[in-house]
């Protein structure tokens, strides 16, 4: 066990894993991180918790992940590498575990001119997989990064990662899940899948090269509740795909949200036959209180309590 | 000012503006007293400096006579005047100067009626707009 | 080269408001390709210049030199003669320019007339794209050509990001992704097994622009 998380237990017991997220709120006021725990508590196996997502300033994913610990949920910390050197970063991880933090996702983190500071420098000291690699050397040697420095104490973290299979270079994608995997990456949650068939040639892909044995991939999924939500993604998000059937049921269905919700589960399903999808990572931005509804009808529940 | 007579540099290029200016002068057309007329071999032989050099010397207006878009015999003579033109009103907006005291205007070999109505309507507009703020006046 | 764009005229204007006789000094280096400080925009900044200052009944007499560069000691040097007839000097050229006129003449008030922007290529003529960002230990050879840290938004080592969408960049639909003209570039060459290759940590604080001031000493070429 390379941290003993509920997660980690889970997925190493060959048992389909479910995530969910949550975004901390625009200020300290500690009731909204307690309404979204309380919609996921129970229904997922943890709860990731967003790092300054699209660059808006929000709580800090290291106080939010310990607030959410105090109320019985376990967190997987985000975090980026916009904003934080590594002596941040690594001082930030001493206390997350030390706060009882064991999943940490990481992250390169979306640029800062999509947020409300955009006149902020721009810190990218570390890349997503040189920071994989920051933690593991953590973990497994005991030392900071450079290998010299002694760490006082036990870093147990299971670590995770993103990977896109829906941006672009298709064929190089593979390649850098790979190198991520090198890194020493324990698991992977991918952006969300509307485009089913893509996805399953990554998948293919990525068992060619045996990385589903060395890696937990964990699918994305994200509800859609409109049609108007499926078109802006599909335009204004880069790295999102939505095919034309996907917008065209949503827009053309009597009731948009529960068809959202019914594709959603749909998804799910399909994605649990693909050999190498270990669990579903289920982002409802802004509509966590759909999460039960989604894990109860995909048949998802109740959620094993492992030792 | 009723006795104001602006005065005008007229960048005349030996393709069109020029033989136009003869033309006009053949024709005893009438044209605004305190014209100097420029002679050029391209409208784009016209450097950005003098454009605005001609104002800083004192003039109250600056008008280039250019080739039609396509009939440049230079090639693309006129289309560098027309960036340097658009440069130069920059720098005018920047300094407060009006944009109106310099112009470009399009003819060919035989216009030598617009190009003396041209300069007809500068003189009226100018007198409008008042002498050249930019200058000392003695 | 070094890129710049002059400053606007109003911060200008504000910089030279004390003065009365000034010298306007280009440069005809890197200022002069990117036409910010050359011989021509001396010429027209002065006349326009001269114009504004007359406008407020507040002449301004210019004296306008455009050395070959202002970067060293014999070409500052130069300008003395011109210095001591004038009250400061309003450079156009880029940073370096105005600090090295500082270094000689220390007396005399040196003004920048330009913002310096940053190292580019000239894509052609009017148009200019950053290339580096002088981070002091090239990379190059391993991503073909191609400088991941001036061109990829988020300096990325071991790119692409999950915003690389049609080989353009998430933040400006203009730019193109470094990383997606890595991989092609990778590819035409059949040189993709660079990229399995996991790039370690920059050493931004020893040898790059967080060490501090940067210098480099030639002592073989010290006379």
């Amino acid at each position: 066990m390379k941290a003993g998380s509920n997660l980690e237990k889970i997925l190493s017991k060959g048992l389909f894993a479910v995530t969910g997220e949550l975004g901390p709120p625009k200020g300290n006021d500690v009731s909204v991180v307690k309404r979204k725990a309380d919609l996921l508590r129970g229904y997922v196996d943890a709860v990731n918790v967003t790092d300054n997502q699209t660059a808006i300033v929000r709580m800090s994913s290291i106080a939010t992940s310990s607030l959410l610990i105090q109320m019985g949920i376990e967190p997987v910390m985000q975090m980026t590498t916009r904003d934080r050197n590594r002596i941040a970063i690594q001082s930030d991880i001493f206390g997350a575990t030390a706060l009882g933090i064991k999943n940490m996702l990481c992250l390169t983190g979306d640029h800062h001119t999509f947020g409300n500071q955009v006149d902020s420098k721009n810190v990218h000291d570390l890349d997503s997989i040189q920071l994989i690699d920051c933690v593991r050397t953590m973990r497994d040697e005991g030392t900071l990064l450079g290998g010299e420095e002694k760490i006082e104490g036990k870093i147990e973290l299971f670590i995770g990662a993103a990977e896109n299979p829906f941006a672009d270079p298709f064929e190089f994608r593979v390649v850098r899940l790979a190198k991520k995997v090198k890194a020493g990456v324990d698991f992977i949650q991918t952006q969300c899948i509307y485009d089913m068939k893509r996805f399953k040639e990554w998948m293919k892909m990525v068992r060619d090269r045996g990385l589903h044995e060395k890696v937990h991939i964990l699918a994305g999924v994200t509800p859609l509740k409109s049609g108007g939500m499926a078109r802006y993604m599909a335009k204004n998000v880069s790295g999102i795909i939505i095919p034309e059937e996907i917008i065209d049921r949503i827009v053309k269905a009597k009731k948009p949200a529960e068809e959202g919700i019914k594709l959603c589960v749909e998804q799910i399903q399909e994605l649990r036959e693909i050999e190498g999808v270990h669990g579903v990572h289920i982002m409802a931005i802004e509509w966590e209180q759909m999460v039960s509804q989604i894990t109860e009808m995909a048949g998802l529940l109740p959620r094993p309590k492992v030792e | 000012m009723a006795d104001f007579e602006p005065k005008i540099i007229a960048f005349c290029c030996d393709q069109s503006g020029y033989p136009s200016a003869d033309m006009a002068g053949t024709l005893r057309l009438n044209l605004p007293k305190n014209v100097e007329i420029v002679r050029v071999p391209c409208a784009g032989r016209v450097e950005t400096l003098y454009l605005l050099k001609a104002l800083e010397k004192g003039a109250d207006g600056v008008i280039l006579f250019a080739c039609y878009e396509d009939n440049c015999q230079y090639l693309r003579g006129n289309l560098r005047a027309k960036g340097r033109l658009s440069y130069v009103h920059r720098l005018m907006e920047k300094i407060g100067l009006e944009k109106e005291r310099i112009e470009i205007c399009y003819l060919a070999t035989n216009s030598g009626v617009k190009l003396a109505e041209t300069l007809q309507r500068k003189s009226k507009e100018l007198k409008r707009l008042g002498p050249n703020p930019c200058v000392d006046r003695r | 080269m070094i890129k710049a764009e002059q400053k606007p005229m109003e911060e200008i204007l504000r910089s030279i408001d004390p003065y009365k006789k000034i010298l306007l000094s280009g440069c005809g280096a890197c200022v002069t390709v990117c036409h910010a400080g050359g011989e021509k925009e001396v010429g027209l900044l002065a006349s326009a210049l001269r114009m504004a200052r007359k406008k407020i009944g507040k002449p301004l007499e210019i004296l306008e030199a455009t050395p070959a560069r202002q970067c060293e000691p014999e070409y500052a040097q130069d300008l003395s003669e011109l210095i001591e007839k004038v009250e400061a000097v309003l450079s156009l050229a880029c940073g370096v320019g105005v600090q090295t006129l500082v270094r000689y003449f220390p007396k005399m008030p040196v003004l920048p007339g330009v913002n310096t922007t940053f190292l580019g290529e000239t894509l052609s003529h009017g148009v200019w794209e950053e290339r580096c960002q002088a981070c002091g230990n090239c990379i190059l050879e391993k991503t073909g050509g191609i400088c991941p840290i001036s061109r990829c938004a988020k300096q990325l080592l071991n790119g692409p990001c999950g915003g690389s969408s049609k080989g353009k960049c998430e933040i400006k639909k203009e730019a193109d992704c470094a990383w997606q003209l890595i991989y092609d570039r990778l590819s035409s060459l059949g040189q993709l097994y660079k990229l399995e290759e996991i790039i370690p940590a920059k050493r931004w604080g020893v040898e790059s622009r967080d060490s501090g001031l940067r210098r480099i000493i030639r002592e073989d070429l010290k006379i």
